[in-house]
């Protein structure tokens, strides 16, 4: 973020404007529910940055987080009656909690045994909850409906407010990420992630700050997960706990580039509309061929740009400089 | 309650037997390059429907189809080791993770997209039926299917004691450096691994094709049970493997039994976890 002076905030500001007015110029539906996946997806991808982008945890489970987070408000709405913003913040806790109890045994684990760890988790998780009867099971849960208000978390009539609370969501993870990227913390973060044990050797307490990333990605991608419960109305364990959704959250921070602040918006930004596209043009009938595509270029990127694509943003930067 | 508890055991072991040749393959990949080949399962997919196909087109029986399965994965293991795997392993590591996300990715909608997602069984093969035991029955395939993952694992670790390329195979998973200097081509011995470590792979899915069903997305779950596996037997531990294997088959089919069937595969993951958590080398590791 060396280069992220003067002109870059006006570039900031104008990408920002521009946003705002999207849904007010294109007014058909699908655009704007693309928009909504890629700030969602942006989201997520932020929040799993924290931890495997700056502190080198590469996480491969965090639908787990996202399906807690939706779960717990759903559960509450229906159960309790508890408003869905309370439900938001309970269930960002509850993913919390539950990433700290997991990631207090794995916080010794590195690279590829945190990976399957994480998939390891995330598989039981979504085990427990198609077989858990309090919360349905495998039927899932329907929101019921309210009267549409900022209140409620609910809008009919039109995709407007999802829109823009995606996109303050999108925004909170941004600063977020970018107050750990810059703190004391973050240089820390990277130290762990350079060398676990050198880091340790220097005085950091290494279970400590890991235990920090994975809480917060937790807590963030927990929200996004009550803003999909609350946008879709209807969830089930193979819905919002589902493998790919895993996968498809590391693979649009590392397109996008991980371990900078906004690279994985940038990847949402490329391969949500990508992969919503062809799943409309290409994914009828169930040919596969959109994930034929999509897995050849996961596969394009790693060998070749596995840096992701912010890095050439960055060199643009410079040079224009 | 004994007699079912009996049959339960011997389902697991013979579940546990396949485990263990699909994790022997994953192994060595792991143990050689320290890459975790996440495509796995989809190699097995690959064995599976290449005895499929050759049995409904040509009428050949998924035992004789086994050379060509192991050939074929063979050459497909080297050629994604040469042109995929071999061009991250230097790069960054979650890149490293990633790329055989991709691949799985590609091959398990290949497969759909060629053969539509339908599940398939191959209708009549050379053995059938089932053996009466007494207290429990034997089914004829999977105890074919069985003693073949035996034979095969036997020959792995013979192959890995006895031969050169073998020897060059334990030695770079020792220590590459050394073997390096040692006059060990270990590019060679990586591509020559992974093809190895996808022919067994490929050779498992031909057993695995006479009693289990075919269809694309049938590796994911293997492939994520063969993690295990190779954790609780130790990182590039042929033995360890083999016997890794068929304690979580047993504890895969008894904890069903026991606890609910539809956490069996939950057990399997808690193994993990708790292999990683208590002893990190796994059994016989090192």
């Amino acid at each position: 973020m060396k280069n992220f002076t003067a002109k870059p905030i006006t570039i900031a500001g104008a990408v920002l404007a521009l946003l705002l007015i999207f849904p007010l110029v294109i007014t058909q539906t699908f655009p704007i529910h693309v928009m909504i996946l890629v700030f969602m997806f942006g989201m997520l991808g932020v929040a799993w940055n924290i931890m495997g982008g700056y502190a080198g945890m590469f996480s491969f489970g965090q639908a787990a987080f996202f399906g807690i987070g939706a779960y717990t408000s759903s559960y509450l709405l229906i159960a309790f009656q508890v408003n869905p913003w309370i439900g938001l913040i309970l269930g960002g806790l509850v993913a919390a909690l539950v990433a700290a109890a997991i990631g207090y045994p794995c916080s010794n684990l590195r690279g590829h045994y945190f990976a399957i760890a994480s998939i390891a988790f995330s598989e039981i998780v979504r085990i427990h909850f198609n077989n858990w009867s309090l919360v349905n099971a495998a039927e899932g849960i329907t929101i019921p409906m309210m009267p549409e208000s900022l209140a409620n978390f609910m809008f009919h009539s039109s995709k407007l407010p999802y829109y823009y609370i995606i996109m303050a969501f999108l925004l909170i993870a941004v600063i977020v990420c970018y107050i750990v990227a810059t703190s004391k913390m973050g240089y820390y973060f990277r130290a762990i992630k350079e060398s676990h044990d050198v880091a340790e050797v220097l005085g950091i307490n290494v279970v400590k700050y890991r235990l920090i990333a994975i809480m917060v990605s937790a807590f963030l991608s927990a929200m996004a997960g009550t803003f999909y419960a609350q946008y879709i109305l209807y969830i089930d364990p193979e819905s919002v706990m589902l493998g790919a959704i895993s996968i498809q959250i590391v693979l649009i921070s590392m397109l996008g580039g991980a371990g900078s602040v906004l690279g994985p918006v940038l990847g949402a930004a490329i391969l949500v509309p990508l992969s919503e596209t062809t799943r409309v043009m290409l994914g009828h009938r169930g040919t596969g061929v959109d994930m034929l595509i999509y897995g050849f270029l996961i596969t394009i990127i790693s060998v070749y740009q596995p840096q992701g694509v912010w890095e050439w943003f960055t060199r643009i930067g410079k040079k224009i400089k | 309650m004994p007699e079912q508890l009996m049959q339960q055991i011997i389902n697991g072991l013979m579940i546990g037997f396949m485990y263990s040749l699909i994790a022997i393959g994953l192994t060595l990949i792991w143990g050689v390059m320290n890459i975790v080949n996440f495509a796995h399962g989809d190699f097995l997919m690959i064995g599976m429907f290449t005895s499929f196909w050759l049995f409904t087109i040509y009428g050949v029986d998924p035992l004789f189809s086994i050379p060509i399965c192991f050939l074929l994965l063979f050459v497909m293991g080297v050629a994604i080791y040469r042109f995929i795997v071999s061009k991250v392993m230097k790069g960054p590591m979650l890149a490293q993770l990633v790329v055989t996300f991709g691949v799985s990715i590609f091959l398990s909608n290949l497969a759909v997209y060629l053969w539509t997602p339908d599940f398939r069984l191959i209708s009549s093969t050379f053995f059938q039926g089932t053996w009466d035991m007494g207290d429990f029955n034997l089914s004829k395939p999977k105890a074919i299917a069985s003693m073949g993952s035996i034979i095969t694992s036997i020959c792995v670790f013979l192959f890995m004691k006895k031969t050169k390329i073998g020897k060059a195979i334990l030695a770079t998973e020792m220590d590459r450096e050394s073997a390096l200097l040692m006059g060990i081509n270990t590019e060679r011995i990586n591509s020559i691994s992974f093809g190895i470590g996808a022919a067994l792979v490929g050779v498992a899915g031909a057993f695995l094709s006479t009693y289990y069903y075919i269809y694309p997305q049938v590796g994911g779950l293997f492939g994520t049970i063969a993690f295990s596996i190779v954790a609780l037997g130790g990182f590039g531990s042929i033995e360890g493997a083999f016997i890794a294997g068929i304690l979580v088959g047993l504890a895969q089919t008894l904890g069903g039994f026991f606890f609910d069937p539809a956490y069996k595969y939950a057990i399997v993951f808690m193994i993990y976890l708790i292999t990683i958590w208590i002893r990190p080398k796994g059994l016989l590791g090192w």
